[in-house]
């Protein structure tokens, strides 16, 4: 029988609390979840992106993270959000070091915990994570050296926050900080996003007007109107004077579980066509997260299309994760302070 | 032998309509008498039970003990140590071992470890069919022989009717019990989490109610008609009731069991994805668990178990869908059964009957009650001691409990098996 150290059983208990997040005096310690955090630390997080936007048209990099080591721990395949995230790092002078741990160590035996410790006494100071299970970031979280930063770059369906706050960042600019006035269709797989939960909950902290999801009853999960969004199983309905329609991924393997027949019955009556995209309002933008699957979700001509915002939401997604990196990890930065540097 | 009394005792005994103070008497590890000594008893050691109550030992349908095959998160010794100390007496362990318990060779090899051990009865459930695989029968008849007192064929549903409803049928050819915890593995794949608004927050993997209805319905159409025993275990979603509560009406010879965390905690208990609560069946809405209190205190559930399962502590370590389901849950059976009576969910008499005669009859054992001649199994109980239950005072291996902290009223003070001490306090 093999005796475990103590310090492990007691990892067990007390797992709890929702706002590991916020450190005691309310500021932002991790970056897990929009659940649970108030409006104006998300108007924070918008705010000091704005000012690392102008940041990286002009100077390009910030002195403010020199020195911190931040390890870009994915479990899942990524590029496009590993790459921001190391962009965003590498434009605040942080030292970044990536780990794709796909199969490698876990394979071996190894547990997640066990990697954590490792990675632990290198001396870092954040972790970037994704991993394919809801919930990692907050075990993660729960379990690191409490000097430690955990950002969650996706877990399972669970949570994407920092695409949600780019996501709400596009908004911002291009609807205005009122988010009251909005009305939002979010379109798709909304069962297996972690996306569009991250997107519904950042929404509702933000007061938007109406939050509504839009997909066949195989694709969306229940009881979801217990999030604050309306339910909606026609496209037409579902985006009918909407000022933003945010178009989700469609995953080849959703046609094997049973879930949908084919991808075309699915552009039939899902996807976002140019003469679909008019019953939005005029003025209405489109977002994606992406990869986009032309001709699966949606129309070509509407993703190149001078209303959609696809490409401004990868913009905006590097000065998104170096406020949430800032904030963290930096202590509360505000363009004032970046002047006095 | 030892003669011993017990005296002053308030003695609860369902089975027998028996609640009063007065004394019980031991000889030859057997109950001699209650409230009248045997002609000639002389007491060799005298208990004052004064303000104590002397219940049956508690017999629990569901314990795993982990051995053999799975030693690192326990064995026979330290979760029967643990039961004994929890007022068990007698338990029945699910055929789910490592090697499977469908020999007679597995049944031996385990009631020696338990006779060894020397602490709670251990009795087995045999595998339905041949290493729970869902095609071939296994050798009832040998394994009853061998000691088994049902078959189950676990957590591993059986996806072929035909196969079902013959071993059903061979089952009931040898007067043997099938034990059921119904799941449908297509319907709960990969799932963590009670279908709900927590499940589809949280991201989690659902597991719907049909999950577990449809089979239970299922099995109730292909038992229509027949005198077969079937038992339902563990239990979570209130439309189980409902469909046994039918059965029961239409005269099928159906029992089933509820696991005690499911009489106290719900979905939102999961919802900052704290592994300790990831149990399968999942814990499911405050509905659910208000249906089951109900069913319970209306007799469609006719009992209680601890659907006992420890860990170590690295099956819990891992993100919520990764970790291992399952409560250390041996030590929490009493407590958690008590504290429906403080609420007055159920009568004490149900209570106590629940997790005594009642699992006692569905395992076909002449236990969980007391009369003159039966084997001394008795547990004494301080109703009036206030206690906090701490994963540091665990017995069980397995520290994997959701219920460190909870405050209870009612402590075991001493378990007796065959009127031998297994646990004094």
């Amino acid at each position: 029988m093999v005796n475990k150290p103590t310090r492990r059983t007691d990892d067990l208990i007390g797992q709890d609390l929702w706002n590991i997040q916020l450190d005691d005096q309310g500021q932002l310690k991790h970056f897990l979840t929009i659940e649970g955090l108030g409006t104006s630390i998300l108007n924070q997080i918008l705010d000091t992106a704005e000012s690392f936007a102008g940041v990286n048209e002009s100077v390009k990099k910030v002195p403010l993270l020199r020195g911190k080591t931040i390890v870009n721990l994915f479990f899942e395949a990524s590029t496009r959000t590993r790459t921001t995230f190391e962009l965003a790092a590498k434009r605040l002078s942080a030292d970044v070091l990536n780990m794709n741990i796909s199969a490698s160590a876990t394979s071996k035996g190894e547990t997640l915990l066990d990697t954590l410790r490792n990675l632990e006494a290198m001396q870092t100071d954040m972790f970037v994570v994704r991993h394919a299970d809801s919930g990692t970031a907050h075990f993660i979280a729960n379990h690191v050296a409490p000097h430690i930063r955990v950002l969650n770059a996706g877990d399972g369906r669970h949570a994407h926050p920092t695409q949600a706050m780019l996501d709400m960042f596009t908004i911002r600019r291009n609807k205005g900080a009122d988010f009251g006035k909005l009305r939002v269709a979010i379109v798709g797989d909304i069962m297996h996003s972690r996306v569009a939960r991250s997107q519904i909950h950042a929404l509702n902290t933000l007061n938007t007007g109406e939050v509504r999801v839009v997909g066949p009853k195989t694709l969306i999960p229940k009881d979801i109107e217990s999030m604050g969004v309306s339910v909606y199983h026609d496209l037409e309905n579902g985006i009918k004077d909407a000022d933003v329609v945010i178009m989700l991924r469609l995953q080849k393997e959703r046609m094997s579980g049973a879930l949908l027949p084919s991808e075309q019955e699915y552009y039939e009556l899902y996807g976002l066509t140019e003469e679909r995209f008019k019953l939005a309002k005029p003025d209405a933008i489109v977002m994606h997260p992406g990869p986009i699957n032309r001709g699966v979700e949606i129309e070509s001509s509407v993703a190149d299309g001078e209303r959609s915002v696809i490409l401004d939401q990868v913009t905006y997604g590097i000065a998104v994760r170096m406020a949430v990196m800032s904030m963290t990890l930096g202590g509360n930065i505000t363009t004032q302070d970046q002047e006095k540097k | 032998m030892k003669n011993i009394l017990i005296k002053n005792a308030r003695i609860i005994d369902p089975q027998n309509n028996l609640d009063e103070v007065t004394d019980l008497y031991i000889s030859n590890q057997k109950i001699a008498g209650i409230g009248k000594a045997p002609k000639k008893f002389a007491a060799d050691e005298t208990v004052d039970a004064t303000n104590l109550w002397l219940i049956p030992g508690i017999v629990d349908l569901s314990a795993r003990l982990r051995e053999p095959g799975l030693e690192q998160k326990a064995n026979i010794e330290t979760e029967t140590n643990a039961a004994a100390s929890a007022g068990i007496t007698t338990l029945c362990m699910p055929p789910d071992t490592a090697p499977v318990i469908d020999e007679p060779a597995v049944v031996e090899l385990i009631l020696r470890k338990a006779k060894l051990a020397g602490k709670t009865h251990v009795y087995t459930l045999g595998a339905l069919t041949a290493g729970l695989k869902g095609e071939h029968l296994s050798e009832m008849a040998s394994l009853k022989e061998a000691g088994c007192v049902g078959v189950s064929n676990a957590r591993n549903a059986i996806s072929n009717p035909l196969i079902l409803r013959r071993a059903f049928d061979y089952a009931s050819t040898h007067n043997i019990t099938v034990f059921i915890e119904a799941e449908d593995k297509h319907l709960s794949k990969n799932g963590c989490a009670h279908e709900g608004a927590i499940a589809s927050r949280l991201g989690l993997n659902p597991i719907p109610y049909a999950a577990e209805t449809a089979p239970i319905a299922q099995i109730l159409e292909l038992i229509r008609d027949t005198d077969i025993r079937i038992h339902f275990g563990r239990l979570s979603c209130a439309r189980s009731i409902e469909l046994i509560s039918d059965a029961k009406a239409n005269g099928l010879k159906v029992t089933a069991d509820v696991a005690a965390h499911q009489l106290h905690l719900t979905d939102m208990d999961i919802s900052s994805f704290n592994s300790l609560y990831h149990v399968i069946p999942p814990l499911r809405s405050q509905r659910d668990m208000n249906a089951l209190r109900l069913g319970l205190a209306e007799g469609v559930i006719n009992s209680i178990c601890s659907d006992h399962q420890p860990h170590e502590p690295d099956a819990k370590l891992a993100p919520f869908p990764a970790t291992e389901p399952g409560i250390s849950g041996i030590e929490t059976l009493l407590p958690l059964t008590l504290k429906l009576t403080e609420d007055g969910s159920i009568p004490l008499s149900t209570a106590i009957a629940s997790i005594t005669c009642n699992p006692a009859k569905i395992l076909g054992l002449d236990a969980g009650h007391l009369s003159t001649g039966q084997n001394a199994n008795l547990c004494l109980i301080d109703p009036e001691e206030d206690w906090v239950f701490n994963t540091e005072d665990m017995l069980s291996h397995g520290k994997n409990t959701p219920f460190s902290g909870w405050n209870f009223k009612g402590k075991v003070v001493k378990t007796l098996v065959e009127g031998n001490t297994v646990f004094e306090m």
